[in-house]
């Protein structure tokens, strides 16, 4: 244990830590840490950084290739090769402690782990997901029963593999820290130089496949690339948690952008941040694994992009269905208005003269189900854009505004006339038809409409209603909805 | 782009060359063109279960091949087997008259707009970008030039102005001429389409059928697999029927016929599907 923490803390700010039986009273060894003066933790932080953007890049790939998971099932089958190559090298005499030599044992169980996923997917009915459970848990579990068996061992101390399941910053060294930073920036050249072709792959492995790239040599090049960032991983963020590296950052950025480049480029940004402070906190606590701290920040990461990412986040989807409505509800509004208006004409007044009277809310009421608060609410904002004036009894639809109505309800009847002519619906169906897709007609589809339409020698300006819109038949329908 | 020399003429009664012998495996149809895509005994099989079977025939240069059959009549499995996306049980391929591999760069390839996620995070322009990635090679970034030539091709398919727009904010009509773009962009002799008029609106597949008939005017071959059996005689010139096998092919005067179309989708079984039938059955009582 002692040679463990010794090895472990080179640096003493650590040393005076692990020691220290209340940290917390030691300001001079939080900021030595902070502040990054020792030459130890500098360095182990950035390797844990280096790390993070890595991941962020090579995690950006799987996600998209949809092929995340993969990396978890790697991350957890490497447990028993670093356990076997603990016992193999301890009863050959060997230092079962050597880094070199666990990693070496991890990263072939690893693989192998990988190669039975393949093996079961390619070679039974059963599908990938089913696979992924079945190696994940089987190799993970061999692991913690070869991990028992080196806890009884009288060889070698045990102490310190553990960290490898968790993570744990605060009991790595300079040298593993270099290892970590040297292994990621050749990871982050590949991705960088790999950008296109990866790219293609996970977009259009078909397409990549006719253009000759090689899909099969490109798959085991991002595997690698996995491998490679999930096996010098294990030691700073633990086998259980490495996968929160590669998905989390790469999913929080999918939130803010639309652009490859620009995803992964927050995606680095974000593992980057996290791996900083989760390694931070760890190695003033050696009690917390680094691997628990890393998730925890990028989580936060997590969340606040789902909720605030400018592309696709919560509260932009929010108000993007929010607006639709309102604009729906706008629409209707203007429609029913007009279609009032045009009622009156049928007692030989024109369309100009009907105009001017007010119109009740109580009879556009009537005209759909809609009820009154939103009604009311969608007049306000019309009110509010001068499309209605409100009168005392009632309101009336100022020029703009008729001009508005009169334009969606030809642009309504339009696409009624078409369902009937073309796709065969039903008159008495054709007003809910339209409804649900008039209000995102194109400009260039309405043109295309009209001339549709032409040819049928359809009246063109407003055109009269397939259907009967009267207030009795707008009740009927009213009712029904 | 590789020339290949063409040849003067094709003595076809002096020694046996592999063309006389193999009729399907001809580098030449007799009239100085090059056979853009001929097949020979091809078959493919997903789990010991035949899709395709024993398909062969020779498309004819600068023409409009519609490629018709039923669903599940293989007609995908047959554009991806003859561009060795999918391994075939027996056959051979010849595009331009050798390997596809050796002529890849002359094939453009439009697969099912279905095959891809359109929520991935790139523009209609990346996409065609990429139609050019094996000519920018291995490594190196796309450049001015290269995007330059994506917005063209784009314009080509009338989608021009929405090529900084990302692929999840199309129509699917504009998502398909964004995948004919990223064919044509490339400047292919041979063009294979998967289904491209697939629930398009009508303005999109009249301004597909204006492409081919100008990749026609310009010489170009496409092969183009289709579903409406009633526009087949107005867009194509030559038609493959496939169910599983050729049941015909040949110009569409002559071969698109009630009878062989009675054949490629009627309800009666024919010889060799009783006969696959049969070994199927036998399969699965092992």
């Amino acid at each position: 244990m002692a040679v463990m923490l010794l090895a472990a803390g080179a640096c003493c700010a650590q040393g005076d830590i692990v020691s220290d039986t209340a940290p917390f009273s030691s300001i001079a060894a939080w900021s030595r840490v902070l502040l990054m003066q020792d030459y130890n933790t500098r360095v182990v932080i950035f390797g844990v950084a280096v790390l993070g953007g890595a991941s962020g890049l090579v995690g950006s790939f799987t996600l998209l290739r949809k092929r995340a998971l993969m990396g978890d099932a790697l991350s957890h089958a490497s447990l028993p090769g670093i356990a076997l190559a603990f016992i193999v090298a301890s009863t050959l005499g060997a230092n079962g402690k050597s880094l070199p030599l666990l990693l070496f044992g991890a990263t072939v169980s690893g693989l192998l782990g990988v190669a039975t996923i393949l093996v079961i997917r390619n070679q039974t009915r059963l599908k990938e997901d089913a696979a992924l459970g079945i190696v994940l848990s089987v190799f993970f579990g061999a692991g913690v029963a070869l991990m028992g068996v080196v806890q009884q061992m009288q060889t070698g101390h045990a102490a310190g593999l553990e960290g490898f399941i968790y993570g744990k910053t605060a009991s790595m060294r300079a040298a593993d820290a270099q290892l970590i930073a040297v292994v990621s920036l050749l990871v982050i050249a590949g991705c960088l130089l790999l950008f296109k072709e990866l790219k293609l792959l996970c977009f259009d492995e078909g397409f990549a496949g006719a253009k000759g790239f090689p899909v099969v040599a490109l798959d085991v090049g991002l595997m690698s690339m996995v491998v490679l960032v999930t096996i010098v991983g294990l030691q700073a963020v633990g086998l259980v948690l490495m996968i929160a590296l590669l998905v989390i950052p790469a999913a929080a950025a999918r939130f803010w952008t639309d652009t490859m480049w620009r995803m992964m480029l927050w995606a680095a940004l974000l593992g980057t941040l996290g791996s900083i402070v989760g390694g931070l906190v760890s190695a003033l606590f050696p009690g917390l694994p680094s691997g628990a701290m890393i998730v925890l920040v990028c989580s936060v990461f997590f969340f606040v992009s789902m909720m605030l990412g400018t592309r696709s986040g919560v509260l932009v989807r929010y108000r993007r269905r929010l607006r639709l409505n309102r604009r729906i509800d706008r629409q209707h509004l203007l429609r029913a208005i007009y279609e009032r208006i045009e009622n009156r004409t049928k007692h030989g007044a024109s369309i100009h003269e009907s105009r001017r009277k007010p119109v009740s809310t109580a009879s556009l009421m009537s005209m759909r189900s809609w009820s009154r608060r939103r009604l009311m609410a969608a007049i306000d904002r019309a009110a509010e854009d001068e499309l209605v004036r409100k009168k005392s009894d009632g309101f009336k639809l100022t020029s703009a505004g008729f001009t508005e109505a009169a334009r969606l309800t030809r642009q309504h009847r339009l696409w009624e006339l078409y369902l009937i002519a073309y796709a065969e619906v039903a008159t008495s169906n054709v007003d809910r038809d339209a409804d649900d897709i008039e209000h995102v007609l194109a400009p260039e589809v309405i043109d295309q409409l009209e001339d549709l339409l032409d040819e049928q020698e359809m009246t063109i300006p407003v055109p009269m209603s397939p259907h009967d819109v009267s207030d009795d038949h707008a009740d009927a329908t009213g009712d029904k909805r | 782009m590789v020339e290949r020399p063409q040849k003067e003429y094709q003595p076809m009664d002096s020694s046996p060359s592999l063309s006389s012998v193999l009729p399907s495996a001809a580098r030449d149809d007799g009239t100085g063109n090059e056979v853009p895509l001929s097949i020979y005994d091809l078959t493919v099989a997903y789990h010991r279960k035949p899709v395709i079977w024993d398909v062969g025939f020779d498309l004819p240069a600068g023409q409009l091949i519609g490629i018709v059959g039923p669903n599940g009549a293989g007609k995908s499995t047959l554009l991806k087997a003859a561009m060795d996306l999918i391994p075939s049980a027996s056959g051979r391929v010849r595009v331009f008259g050798d390997s596809y591999r050796a002529n890849r760069h002359r094939v453009g390839y439009v697969p099912q707009r279905e095959s891809v996620d359109w929520q991935f995070p790139v523009s209609a322009l990346d996409v065609v970008a990429m139609g050019l990635y094996d000519e920018i090679g291995w490594c190196r970034p796309v450049r001015r030039r290269h995007r330059d030539r994506a917005r063209l091709a784009l314009q080509h398919v009338g989608i021009g102005e929405l090529a900084d727009r990302q692929i999840s904010q199309l129509s699917g009509g504009q998502q398909q001429r964004t995948f004919l773009a990223r064919a044509l962009v490339q400047d292919a002799d041979l063009y294979l389409m998967d289904e491209p008029f697939a629930a398009v609106d009508a303005a999109t597949e009249r301004a597909i059928v204006d492409i081919l008939r100008d990749l026609k005017k310009r010489g170009k071959t496409a092969a183009v697999i289709h579903h409406d059996l009633q526009t087949v005689p107005e867009y194509f010139d030559y038609v493959v029927l496939l169910n599983m096998r050729v049941v015909a092919h040949g110009p569409v005067e002559t071969t698109f016929t009630s009878e062989n179309l009675q054949k490629t989708y009627g309800g009666r079984l024919t010889l060799l599907d009783e006969v696959t039938e049969a070994m199927r059955r036998r399969e699965s009582s092992l």
